[in-house]
C-alpha cells in the first residue's frame, strides 16, 4: 500500500511503521555544476518533504531566477542565508531532512568552493556515508579526488559515486564504466571500505528514486534505494564498549550514576568494566533510564550507568569493557585539519576537547602536510586555514583514547584558541607515541626541595615582559645585583643572549616567537628545579605563551612582571636603534610596530618606567618577592 | 541468538540520545544555564527530554517563560499545572516598560509587539538572571535560514548573532568556551522535524496544551486568518461577530498573532494524519513570519530566538 493511502486508512499502522524507522546521516559532495543542489532538491521533492506554500514559492522563484525555463528548479530549494545571498559568502554546512518509509535522512550539504575543506570536513564528521557527485561529461576531476580524500580522512566508510548527467552522455554504459574504473584506480590508495557507483540524472530523475528505462544495463538499486538499505550500524555496535562520562548524577547519597552517550559497543548489567585513565575495575550494576532499567544499551544511546563498587569517577573519564580497554597516553601522532584564518602555532598551548574532556595541548610543527588536490606530502612549518597535516600532539595529562580508525567518537578532538575561544582545529588520533604507563619521571635523589634548602631560598621565576626598550633588562639586572648582594642564588635569561645560542635557529615569525618562549620556559623550569631565582627578560608578546610558562611552574613560583612603558617612550629610547629600522621597513615583525603585543591582564607586579627610576623599580620587585615569601626581608 | 544482529536504534531513539547528550554537555560546562519554555509542543518535547537526561535527578536548571501578556489563557494554566506536577522551578518575565506602556499587538502591530514584548523581554530576562546558556526548542526544518544554524549558537554580550562568524561543529564535540558576558543559545532539537516531534509526543505520551486539539472556539476571520477571541481585549471591527467554529492550532504564541485552522482532529493520531495530508508548513500560521522574505534571519540577528 502506498504511504499516503496508509495515512488516510490506518494512521495507527502508519505510525507504528514510522516510529521504527532508522536514521542515516550522509553528506553530498560536488561542485555547483555537478548538480548537487538539484539532486538534494529532487530527493526532498520526491519524498514529499516540500509543503504547498513552499512549492508555490518554489514555482514563483523558478520563473523569476530559475535556470530551468518553465520547469521547477529544484536547486532553489536548498539556497541559503540572506547575508550569503546578498554578499556571496559561503561559510557553512546546511542540514536538510527527509524521510521515506524505511528511513529518516539527515543530509549535510556543503556548498561552494571557498572554505571547501573546512566545510566538508565539518559535514563529514557526523556522516555515515558520502555521496560523491561526478559530472558524466567531465569524469573524475581533481575535485572528485579531493572529496574522496577528505571523506576517507574523516573516516566515512561508505562512499556512493553518483555519476550524474547521464542524460547528456546518451546514458552510455561505456562512459559510466570508464569513470568508475578511473575512480577506483585512484581510490586504491585511500581507505574506503565500501564503494558503490550509480549512474543517475538528477534533473531527469533517472535512478534517483526509481530506476531508469534508459539504462537497463544498470541492475543495481537507485540512489535512494541504496541509501535506504545500506547498513551502517552493525559496525558501530560491534566495537568494544566505551562510554565517556559526561556528568555524575548524584540526586542523593544513595545514588551515584554516570551519565554519558555510548561511543561504541554494547553494555549489559554484570559486564566487567575498567575506568580510564585510573584503570580501576568494577562491574555494571544498572543501566538507568526514566522509563525503566535496561537489559542492554548500545552505541549511540544516552544512558546513566551505576557500578557495583564505589570508585572515584569524574567527567571526562571513560568507562570501557575491561577486555579491550582504550589506550592511555599523553603524546600522539595525529592528523589535523586547520579551521582558522590564524595559522596553527606549533608550541602554543591550545585547549583540546575530546568527547567530554577538556585538556591543554601543544602541537609540534607538522611532519608534513598533504596537498588535497594531488595527495602529495609536502614539507610544512605550520598549517594554514583548510590545510591538512600530520602532527605530533602532547597533552598535559594522560587521556584515554582509541585510534580514529577504530572509533570516531573516542579518537577525535577539536582545538580551541585560548584568547578567542574559537574552534581553530580538528584532529584525528592515529596512534600513541609513548604509552604513559611506560614512562616514569626519573626520580633524582637531590630534588628541587633539597636544592632550594641548600641555598636557603624559595626558587621562583621572575618573568619580565614588555616592549623592546621598555627597560626589562635594565631592571632585571638591578634586581639581580641586589639579590646577589644579599646572598641569593639567581640567574638571568636574557632574550638577546639566548637568541645567540640555544635559540639561534629561530626568527621572528609568530611561530618562531612561540617556540622561542617555549624553550625559555622549559629552561627556566629546570633552573627553578636547581633552586635558583630565575630572572627571565623577554619581550614575550603573546599571553598564551606566558600562560604556558606559568603553567609549567608550581603555584606561586611564577611572578609575571609587566614593564609597562608606552610605545612612544620606548621608541624614543630606542637603545639598539631597532625601532628606527622597523619604522624604515628594514626590520619585519617588530613587536609594537607590525607585530602585536598582548599586555598581561593580571600581572603579579606592574612597573611603569615612565615615572619610576630603575632603583625604585627594582625596589618594588624586591618588595613583591618579600610579600610573596620568596625571600625574607 | 546473536545480540548484535538484533540491535538497531530507531531515528527517534537517535534524536533523543543526541538531545540528551547536548543537554548534559551544557550543564557540565556552562555556569548558569536555563531552559526557555514557551509552553508549545516543541518545549513540551524539550522539557520531557530534560527530565530523561538527568533522571533520577531533576533538571539542574530553571525554566524561563517570556510572557508577553497575550498568550492564550489555556497556555498559562497548562504551564502552571505542569510545572507544579514536575516540581520544577519556573521563572516568568514580562517586559515591565512594555507592560507600563500598554504594548500589545492590536495597538502597536505585530512587529513592535514582538520586538518589545518578546525579543527585548528575552534579553532583559537573560541579563537579569545572568544566564550564560539558554536552551531553545528551535528546529532546522522550520525555516530555510535555520538550516545552517548551529546547535550551539553564540551571542555577543549585546545578544547579537553573527551569521558570518559561527564556530564549526565537529562530530559531537561541542565547544562551550566563551568570554565574560557572552552567552550561548543551545538547540537540542535542531535535527528534529515537525513530524518527529509529533511522533515522539505520541510515542512518549507527552502532555500538550489542549489548544492543539480541535474544539469549538470563538473565532473571527481577518485577512484570511482565523483569530480566536481569547479575552475581551480583542477589539471587534464593525459588523465583526465571533463565530463558534471547530478549530485547532498548529503552533502556539500570542493569541492575536496565531492563526487557527478549521479541523476536527481531536486525537494525536488525527493531528498527525491531518498534518501529513494537509500540505502547508506549520510556520504559515505565524503572522510574524510574513513580514518580509528572510525575516526570521533579520529577527535572529537582532536577538530574537
Amino acid at each position: 500500500m502506498h504511504q499516503s493511502d496508509l495515512i488516510s486508512s490506518d494512521i495507527d499502522a502508519y505510525l507504528k511503521a514510522h516510529e521504527n524507522k532508522s536514521l542515516l546521516r550522509f553528506i553530498t559532495c560536488g561542485s555547483v555544476d555537478d548538480g548537487k543542489s538539484t539532486l538534494i532538491g529532487r530527493l526532498l521533492y520526491e519524498s514529499k518533504m516540500i509543503f504547498e506554500d513552499q512549492l508555490t514559492a518554489l514555482e514563483q522563484d523558478s520563473k523569476k531566477v530559475g535556470t530551468q525555463g518553465e520547469n521547477i528548479d529544484f536547486a532553489l530549494l536548498v539556497d541559503g542565508l540572506a547575508a550569503e545571498r546578498e554578499q556571496g559568502i559561503t561559510i557553512d554546512v546546511a542540514y536538510r531532512f527527509f524521510a521515506t518509509e524505511h528511513r529518516k535522512f539527515i543530509v549535510a550539504d556543503t556548498p561552494g568552493h571557498e572554505q571547501y575543506t573546512r566545510n566538508m570536513a565539518t559535514g563529514a564528521s557526523t556522516a555515515d556515508l558520502a555521496v560523491l557527485l561526478i559530472d558524466a561529461r567531465q569524469g573524475v576531476l581533481t575535485q572528485t579526488k579531493r572529496h574522496a580524500f577528505i571523506a576517507s580522512q574523516l573516516g566515512v566508510r561508505h562512499i556512493v559515486l553518483a555519476v550524474n548527467k547521464m542524460d547528456l552522455v546518451d546514458y552510455s554504459e561505456k562512459v559510466f564504466n570508464e569513470i568508475v574504473d578511473d575512480f577506483k584506480t585512484f581510490a586504491d590508495q585511500l581507505d574506503i571500505p565500501n564503494l558503490h557507483a550509480i549512474p543517475v540524472s538528477a534533473l531527469a530523475g533517472d535512478n534517483v528514486v526509481d530506476g531508469s528505462r534508459y539504462m537497463p544495463w544498470y541492475e543495481g538499486p537507485s540512489l535512494l534505494g541504496y541509501l535506504e538499505a545500506v547498513d551502517v550500524e552493525t559496525e558501530e555496535t560491534s566495537l568494544p564498549f566505551r562510554m565517556p562520562v559526561q556528568w555524575v548524577n548524584r540526586p542523593d547519597l544513595d545514588f551515584r550514576g554516570y551519565a554519558g552517550r555510548i561511543a561504541g559497543g554494547i553494555v549489559r548489567p554484570g559486564d566487567d568494566v575498567r575506568v580510564l585513565p585510573s584503570g580501576k575495575q568494577s562491574k555494571i550494576a544498572r543501566i538507568v533510564t526514566m522509563d525503566s532499567d535496561l537489559d542492554e544499551a548500545v552505541s549511540g544511546q544516552s544512558v546513566t550507568l551505576t557500578l557495583t563498587d564505589e570508585i572515584d569517577i569524574s567527567r571526562g573519564d571513560v568507562i570501557a569493557t575491561s577486555e579491550t580497554p582504550p589506550e592511555i597516553s599523553d603524546q600522539f601522532d595525529t592528523t589535523i585539519i586547520w579551521l582558522s584564518e590564524e595559522p596553527m602555532l606549533p608550541g602554543r598551548s591550545y585547549r583540546m576537547k575530546t568527547s567530554s574532556r577538556l585538556v591543554s595541548a601543544t602541537v609540534n610543527a607538522p611532519k608534513h602536510k598533504t596537498d588535497v588536490n594531488t595527495l602529495q606530502k609536502l614539507p610544512a612549518k605550520t598549517l594554514q586555514l583548510n590545510e591538512i597535516g600530520n602532527c605530533t600532539l602532547a597533552v598535559d595529562r594522560p587521556i584515554a583514547f582509541d585510534s580514529y580508525n577504530e572509533n570516531r567518537q573516542t579518537g577525535s578532538f577539536i582545538l580551541i584558541d585560548r584568547m578567542s575561544n574559537n574552534t581553530v582545529g580538528m584532529g584525528m588520533i592515529n596512534f600513541p607515541l609513548r604509552r604513559a604507563a611506560n614512562i616514569h619521571w626519573q626520580n633524582l635523589d637531590i630534588n628541587k626541595a633539597a636544592n632550594a634548602e641548600q641555598k636557603g631560598q624559595s626558587p621562583a621565576v621572575l618573568w619580565f615582559t614588555g616592549l623592546s626598550g621598555s627597560g626589562k633588562s635594565t631592571i632585571a639586572n638591578e634586581v639581580q645585583r641586589r639579590l646577589f648582594a644579599s646572598g641569593r642564588h639567581s640567574f638571568i635569561l636574557d632574550g638577546d643572549n639566548v637568541r645567540h645560542g640555544l635559540n639561534r635557529d629561530l626568527g621572528f615569525t609568530d611561530a618562531d616567537r612561540v617556540e622561542n618562549i617555549r624553550r625559555v620556559a622549559e629552561v627556566s623550569k629546570l633552573m627553578v628545579d636547581a633552586g635558583l631565582i630565575t630572572l627571565v627578560s623577554f619581550i614575550s608578546p603573546f599571553r598564551a605563551e606566558r600562560d604556558l610558562a606559568r603553567n609549567l611552574m608550581e603555584e606561586g613560583e611564577f611572578i609575571e612582571i609587566f614593564v609597562n612603558t608606552p610605545l612612544s617612550v620606548a621608541e624614543t629610547r630606542d637603545p639598539k636603534g631597532l625601532y628606527k629600522k622597523a619604522r624604515a621597513g628594514n626590520l619585519k615583525n617588530f613587536t609594537g610596530i607590525d607585530s602585536p603585543y598582548e599586555a598581561p591582564e593580571n600581572p603579579e607586579i606592574e612597573i611603569n618606567t615612565d615615572d619610576m627610576s630603575v632603583e625604585d623599580a627594582a625596589e618594588r620587585v624586591i618588595n613583591g618577592l618579600i610579600e610573596r615569601g620568596i625571600i625574607e626581608a | 541468538m546473536s545480540a548484535t544482529a538484533q540491535i538497531h536504534l530507531t531515528h527517534l531513539q537517535r534524536l533523543e540520545a543526541e538531545a540528551i547528550h547536548i543537554m548534559r554537555e551544557v550543564v557540565s560546562e556552562a555556569q548558569n544555564p536555563v531552559m526557555l519554555y514557551s509552553v508549545g509542543k516543541d518545549s513540551a518535547v524539550m522539557l520531557h527530554l530534560a527530565m530523561k537526561a538527568f533522571y533520577p535527578s531533576k533538571p539542574p536548571f530553571p525554566l524561563l517563560h517570556v510572557d508577553t501578556g497575550w498568550k492564550f489563557k489555556e497556555m498559562i494554566s497548562f504551564r502552571d499545572d505542569l510545572v507544579a506536577k514536575l516540581g520544577l522551578e519556573l521563572l516568568t518575565h514580562t517586559n515591565p516598560e512594555g507592560l507600563a506602556d500598554g504594548v500589545g499587538p492590536f495597538t502597536h502591530g505585530s512587529a513592535v509587539h514582538t520586538d518589545i514584548m518578546k525579543t527585548q523581554a528575552l534579553k532583559q530576562a537573560l541579563d537579569k538572571y545572568e544566564f550564560d546558556a539558554a536552551f531553545g526548542g528551535a528546529r532546522r526544518d522550520e525555516e530555510k535560514s535555520r538550516a545552517k544554524e548551529r546547535i550551539f549558537s553564540f551571542r555577543s554580550a549585546q545578544h547579537q548573532w553573527d551569521p558570518k562568524n559561527q564556530r564549526p561543529e565537529l562530530w559531537s564535540i561541542y565547544n562551550v568556551q566563551k568570554h565574560e558576558g557572552e552567552s550561548i543559545r543551545v538547540f537540542p532539537l535542531s535535527n528534529w522535524t515537525e513530524l518527529d516531534i509529533w511522533q515522539y509526543i505520541h510515542l512518549e505520551q507527552i502532555p500538550i496544551v489542549p489548544l492543539y486539539f480541535a474544539a469549538e472556539r470563538p473565532v473571527v476571520e481577518r485577512d484570511g486568518t482565523l483569530i480566536m477571541v481569547d479575552d475581551d481585549r480583542m477589539p471587534l471591527k464593525d459588523g465583526e461577530q465571533p463565530m463558534l467554529k471547530n478549530v485547532r492550532f498548529r503552533t502556539l504564541g500570542c493569541y492575536p498573532l496565531t492563526g487557527a485552522v478549521e479541523s476536527t482532529a481531536n486525537t494525536l493520531q488525527d493531528i498527525i494524519q491531518e498534518m501529513l495530508l494537509t500540505r502547508t508548513s506549520e510556520r504559515q500560521g505565524r503572522v510574524i513570519d510574513h513580514d518580509q522574505s528572510a525575516s526570521m534571519e533579520k529577527k535572529k540577528q537582532e536577538g530574537y530566538f
